[in-house]
């Protein structure tokens, strides 16, 4: 052993398990970090998962935080090693100072191991070949086996994982017990052989409030529940399965006519993503919510029709889980890297509204609002979430809904509309919104109806080719895009608490590294007002931020800095003033890689001039 | 050109269907298609079969993709909302548009290129899932508006206007409707009114995916010698297996059939379709010998035509998925929306 001190810590460290794929490690691993937010104190679980179904390496990652930082911190302060195919990075990747926790069962050359650790050996494939005979028992309870070992090494309270067992196989007595009975093997072994705890510590507190733990595409489906969707189209692409997925779930459970059973949606599982695009904008179009989740690859498919819907202006609700791009390329890694590709998509001249939620609550709140922005707005949104929010629980405030709210339609002319003699004409604009009337199909014998198309017509939706007819309607359209600006979440503004020339903007999942950045960038004597954008069209408070500032960062997740191009492009702002900060590597940014990005650049600013250093 | 007026006089005396519509309200603008195409006799056909069908207009959605076929939408049925939407994806809009109101007739009108190409996959999985629709492919075997290349339905071996010799194998969709479970399957011909206008009107009683293949020839690309989608070829290779009547309402028009030749069938609404024998043998009920005799006689290229493949107790997509009988367009917060009490719920349950 090195000199080096063991790692210290209450309330405040990363454990990271190693695990193989399809091994049953996950419920697990969730119910070690359910199970610290039982104690009080926050977590933030991060998966880091193949695109594999067994065998392949996967990890889990817990970071345990009092303090309430919900990004990824970066380092491993204990590593529970369970894949012997990732052994010498998992042990490599450690904190000095920190814990490995591995199954010593087979003895392992001391050259595996490194003498500034704190190795930690629990037979656990004695305990559990001991206690079962049942391979796949062997195998499930071995996950538990360990959980029980930690709980004592980590000073956990029995009790509260109890709790949740008991939550977990409710109505399940057999299992449930074996589970209580499989905790406490571990537990018992590394209380009777093993020094606990160790210098990690989990303490009791009040951190956690009333805080929901939950996953942003689950989220993200129960807000289209609530905001009304009834047809969901959409084809299986990691990471945006789950909010099908989720939201097939949600409408079982909520959906339902409780007299005649029967549902109050339709779910279909397209052949590709532009069948479900179309069936989409084909409801849409006949006056239902619709909406598909889709990735990157689904994206670049369904662009044909994005077109369509900003052109022939029929609303649509895409909700996009972003990974790591182009082409396949990641996908199980998190980015941000579809901003231009959504905000642009399609031939010819288009723009498209974006929504960046923070985090499932802002996932759940958003993905309602887009069925109201769509229908009023006539045309896609997309909810730009990532595979980061979308695949991980991540604590957030709890999920809130106003009774009295209706639905926001948007322009629909109805039968008595016509009667009455209104001027029906599909792409006129009465009121200077940019935003025509529409009619649903069958609402009237004799008026109302017209004909959808993606070629160009005039107001009244009949075919013509004439410049200025075709001129006047990509106008109104920039108009309409105008109006949107004051219609989508505007942006968040936090300012330092002193004056300064610098800010930063930053977007989604970069929140919450972002804010934990910011106390350290104070901590090292740089203060940055804060702008977190929340959409696309952008508010003018985004033009007045970079106006109020000589330097602002952008930080996002992906290489070409995307968001901050798109700024330039909109605001006709000198580039030379954005400073883009990128992470893309596939994993989730951290404060400490922001913090010493925007640190170096802030310290790189402040040079000494020469002639006061000599002087 | 669609944009010219159609003049709205019409004859004073013209007939009325049982709702009171004349024959006018059925039509839409002006085609801009070829003098002689095809498809305006098939667009004709619609008309006349919703005429006689007392369709209210309006309660009707047309949807195309794109292509000659695609804009006829446009020529019939002027007061229906049209929809004619991205090349190949018909289908896919028509699935979504019926799930949201399942109350409204849904015509899907579609050409071989949209169908067998670009579309062959939103075709057949329309098909597989039972949409409740009347599916026309308007097959002339050309690319018409790209000024004549060869389409996937084109035979093998038949030539192209400029003397190419195609050696792709067709497609035959109404075979791959019959394998994918279509419970309605047709093949016509443009120039035959007398088979086409009782087709469409089975077809749009029926409940189910109705499926008609209607060859129609191209007058500009494909109406030579050596084309196997002409006029003149098709008139002469034309195997008709049936003729039908499609009677609705209370009381049956009184049609006399000579006993043997005729066989009832009585579809899901209470319509009954009266089809008139030619191939005594032919069983309209029997999928798997349907695709024999398809095969059979595509081998001695005999185009088979009539009603080939119905079931009249076909279940449809909104059956499978058990949705309401209220259209989902017109559920609104109060029935949609689970509240705020069962948030509160839900977040206990995630804590």
């Amino acid at each position: 052993m090195s000199d080096k001190k063991p790692i210290s810590s209450v309330n405040d460290f990363v454990v990271r398990f190693a695990n193989v794929n399809g091994s049953g490690s996950a419920s697990a691993n969730e119910m070690f970090a359910r199970a610290i937010l039982r104690h009080g104190v926050p977590v933030s679980p991060r998966n880091i998962f193949p695109s594999n179904i067994q065998g392949l390496p996967t990890w889990y990652e817990v970071r345990v935080t009092e303090d309430g930082h919900l990004g990824a911190r970066g380092g491993v302060d204990m590593m529970v090693a369970m894949n012997p195919q990732t052994w010498d990075k998992d042990v490599a990747g450690i904190e000095p100072g920190g814990y490995l926790f591995y199954d010593s069962t087979k003895p392992m050359p001391s050259t595996k191991f490194r003498d500034d650790i704190t190795v930690i050996g629990v037979p656990l494939t004695a305990i559990t070949n001991s206690t079962y005979t049942d391979p796949r028992q062997r195998q499930l309870f071995k996950n538990i086996i360990y959980l029980g070992a930690l709980s004592a090494l980590l000073d956990m309270d029995p009790k509260l994982i109890e709790q949740l067992i008991g939550e977990q196989y409710k109505g399940k007595e057999k299992l449930l017990s074996s589970n209580v009975h499989a905790l406490h093997l571990g537990r018992d072994w590394a209380l009777q052989n093993l020094k606990c705890p160790v210098g990690l510590r989990v303490k009791k507190s009040d951190k956690v409030g009333d805080r929901i733990f939950i996953e942003g595409n689950s989220a993200a489906a129960l807000g289209a529940v609530y905001g009304g969707a009834t047809v969901c189209a959409w084809y299986p692409i990691t990471p945006s399965s789950s909010v099908a997925e989720a939201f097939t779930a949600h409408c079982k459970k909520y959906r339902h006519d409780p007299e005649t059973g029967k549902a109050k949606y339709a779910i279909v599982q397209g052949e590709d993503e532009l069948a479900s695009i179309g069936i989409v904008i084909g409801a849409s179009w006949n006056g239902a919510r619709a909406f598909t989740a889709t990735s990157g690859p689904g994206i670049s498919l369904m662009t044909e029709f994005i077109g369509l819907s900003y052109f022939a202006e029929i609303p649509a609700v895409i909700m996009n889980i972003q990974r790591a791009g182009p082409s396949t390329g990641m996908p199980t890694r998190t980015q941000q890297c579809d901003i231009i590709a959504c905000a642009y998509a399609s031939h010819g001249d288009t723009k498209h509204v974006l929504l960046f939620p923070e985090d499932p609550a802002e996932a759940f709140e958003f993905a309602a609002a887009a069925f109201d922005l769509a229908e009023r707005l006539q045309t896609t949104i997309f909810l730009m979430l990532d595979l980061d929010i979308g695949m991980n629980h991540r604590l957030c405030r709890p999920l809130k809904w106003d009774d009295s709210k209706q639905y926001d339609r948007g322009k629909v002319m109805t039968a008595d509309m016509l009667d009455e003699g209104r001027d029906f004409g599909r792409y006129l604009d009465v009121d200077g919104d940019g935003i025509p009337y529409r009619t649903y199909p069958g609402t009237h014998a004799t008026k109302g109806s017209y004909f959808t198309r993606g070629t160009s017509r005039d107001r009244y939706a009949r075919y013509s080719e004439e410049g200025s007819v075709y001129a006047d309607n990509m106008q109104r359209l920039m108009r309409k895009f105008e109006t949107a600006q004051d219609l989508v979440p505007r942006p968040l503004q936090a300012n330092a608490e002193r004056p300064t020339k610098y800010g930063v903007i930053y977007f989604g999942s970069t929140t919450p590294a972002m804010d934990e950045a910011i106390g350290l960038l104070e901590a090292r004597g740089h203060h940055l007002d804060r702008l977190r954008i929340r959409a696309f069209p952008f508010h003018s408070s985004v033009a007045s931020f970079l106006a109020e500032h000589d330097f602002v960062y952008v930080v996002e997740q992906n290489r070409d800095s995307q968001l901050r191009q798109l700024i330039v492009n909109e605001n006709g702002i000198d580039p030379v003033r954005l400073v883009p900060i990128v992470h893309y590597d596939g994993s989730p940014i951290t404060a400490r890689f922001i913090a010493k990005a925007i640190g170096d650049h802030q310290d790189h600013l402040k040079v000494t001039p020469l002639r006061k250093a000599v002087s | 050109m669609t944009y010219i007026a159609k003049p709205k006089f019409h004859h004073p005396s013209l007939k009325k269907n049982e709702l009171g519509y004349t024959h006018r309200d059925y039509e839409g603008k002006i085609s801009t298609l070829c003098a002689g195409c095809g498809h305006d006799s098939i667009t004709a056909s619609i008309i006349e079969a919703c005429y006689e069908l007392s369709i209210e207009p309006h309660r009707v959605a047309k949807i195309s993709g794109i292509g000659c076929s695609s804009k006829t939408p446009d020529y019939f049925l002027g007061n229906s909302h049209g929809f004619n939407s991205v090349h190949g994806r018909m289908p896919s809009v028509l699935t979504g548009a019926n799930l949201a109101n399942r109350d409204l007739i849904y015509l899907g009108v579609s050409g071989d290129g949209d169908s067998a190409s670009i579309g062959f996959g939103q075709f057949a999985h329309s098909i597989r899932r039972g949409v409740n629709m009347t599916y026309i492919v308007e097959n002339n075997g050309v690319y018409g508006l790209t000024k004549g290349q060869f389409s996937a339905t084109a035979d093998r071996g038949s030539k192209s206007k400029k003397g190419v010799t195609n050696t792709d194998n067709a497609i035959d969709l109404v075979a791959i409707a019959l394998q994918l479970g279509a419970t309605f399957v047709a093949r016509s011909f443009s120039g035959d009114k007398t088979q086409l206008v009782p087709l469409i009107a089975a077809a749009i009683r029926h409940k189910g995916a109705s499926f008609i293949d209607v060859i129609s020839p191209c007058i500009a690309f494909n109406n030579h010698a050596g084309s196997t989608k002409s006029f003149d070829y098709v008139r002469e290779h034309n195997d008709a297996v049936n003729r039908l009547d499609v009677l609705v309402g209370r009381d049956p028009i009184a049609v006399d059939y000579a006993p043997g030749t005729v066989q009832m069938v009585e579809q899901h609404d209470g319509s009954k379709i009266a089809l008139r024998k030619i191939d005594a043998d032919y069983d309209p009920h029997d999928r798997l010998g349907a695709q024999t005799f398809l095969a059979r006689h595509a081998a001695k290229g005999q185009i088979v035509t009539g009603l080939l493949y119905v079931d009249p107790d076909a279940e449809d997509l909104h059956e499978h998925l058990n949705t309401v009988e209220t259209p989902l367009n017109t559920l609104e917060a109060d029935t949609l929306c689970p509240g705020s009490a069962v948030l509160d719920k839900f977040n206990a349950s995630v804590r």
